[in-house]
């Protein structure tokens, strides 16, 4: 059976659990022909970079999808219906990496940091050795973007750089994304 | 002028009037960045200030990856991960 991939948005005004109501009904109509569903990942309440159908947020979800092609036109034809679904997009992929994407991988990163109070010196390294080939060009904007990737400090002293415009909107979201973590953490 | 041409064929740090560092594709290579349209960090490098794809001629991106690059963009944009345009 081919694999997809499918992030779904949902609307803003409904709590996180009936956004895991939906993923979980959409997971029943892809099993229920003939599928199953790899992976299942839900990214929280993020800030989206437009207003779609007035909403400023939606929650994301993905899925990693080993089904028919009914099975997948199936579920998003219930899509389709679904006033709480804003969007969705599938994507058939060769290969499905077992491990978290990389949204997932941020979040447990800023996990990770809230808990020690300091960034990881493994990922740090891994960062910078990504970063190394690229920092070769002599674009200003790109060199700027490296510095900030591979520390906190400097990133938060580079909010009143105005070269960072460009990632103000993200830096606002994983704002966002924290504080519903804890809300998460608490609920737990 | 002839010793300036001589000084810059011998491969010292002259400044040329057009010359060009040859630049290499960041996202070709052994332990390049696998162009996703999940990764935003990413994606946010080859995007202009306004929401525009950067052309690769600036970046230096290969034609092939360029092609994989928008196509990553147009995706990120469709699921509001990335702005269609920024004002």
């Amino acid at each position: 059976m081919p694999l997809y991939e499918t992030v779904f948005i949902a609307r803003q005004d409904i709590p996180a659990q009936e956004a895991e109501a939906l993923a979980e009904k959409y997971s029943g109509i892809v099993s229920e022909h003939g599928g199953s569903v790899a992976r299942r990942e839900y990214w929280g309440l993020r800030t989206l970079a437009y207003r779609i159908k007035k909403n400023r947020k939606g929650h994301y979800t993905m899925f990693h999808l080993d089904a028919p092609a009914e099975a997948v036109s199936e579920m998003e034809r219930n899509m389709r219906l679904d006033e709480n679904i804003l969007r969705y997009l599938t994507i058939r992929s060769d290969t499905l990496d077992d491990k978290p994407s990389i949204i997932m991988q941020g979040r447990v990163a800023r996990e990770e940091r809230t808990r020690h109070g300091k960034v990881d010196v493994r990922a740090q390294t891994a960062k910078s050795s990504i970063n190394a080939p690229s920092s070769k060009t002599d674009d200003p904007e790109k060199a700027d973007e490296t510095i900030v990737k591979t520390s906190d400090e400097v990133k938060k002293s580079s909010i009143n750089a105005p070269s960072s415009k460009t990632d103000d909107p993200e830096k606002a979201d994983e704002t966002i994304v924290k504080t519903s973590d804890e809300v998460k953490g608490e609920s737990v | 002028m002839g010793t300036d041409i001589g000084s810059a064929r011998s491969g010292s740090r002259t400044r040329r009037p057009f010359f060009r560092r040859q630049k290499s594709c960041p996202l070709s290579g052994q332990n390049a960045p696998k162009v996703d349209y999940k990764d935003v960090k990413l994606l946010q490098r080859f995007i202009s200030e306004r929401g525009k794809i950067v052309p690769s001629r600036i970046t230096a991106v290969s034609a092939k990856k360029q092609r994989e690059l928008a196509r990553a963009i147009k995706r990120a944009r469709y699921l509001a991960l990335v702005p269609y345009l920024v004002k």
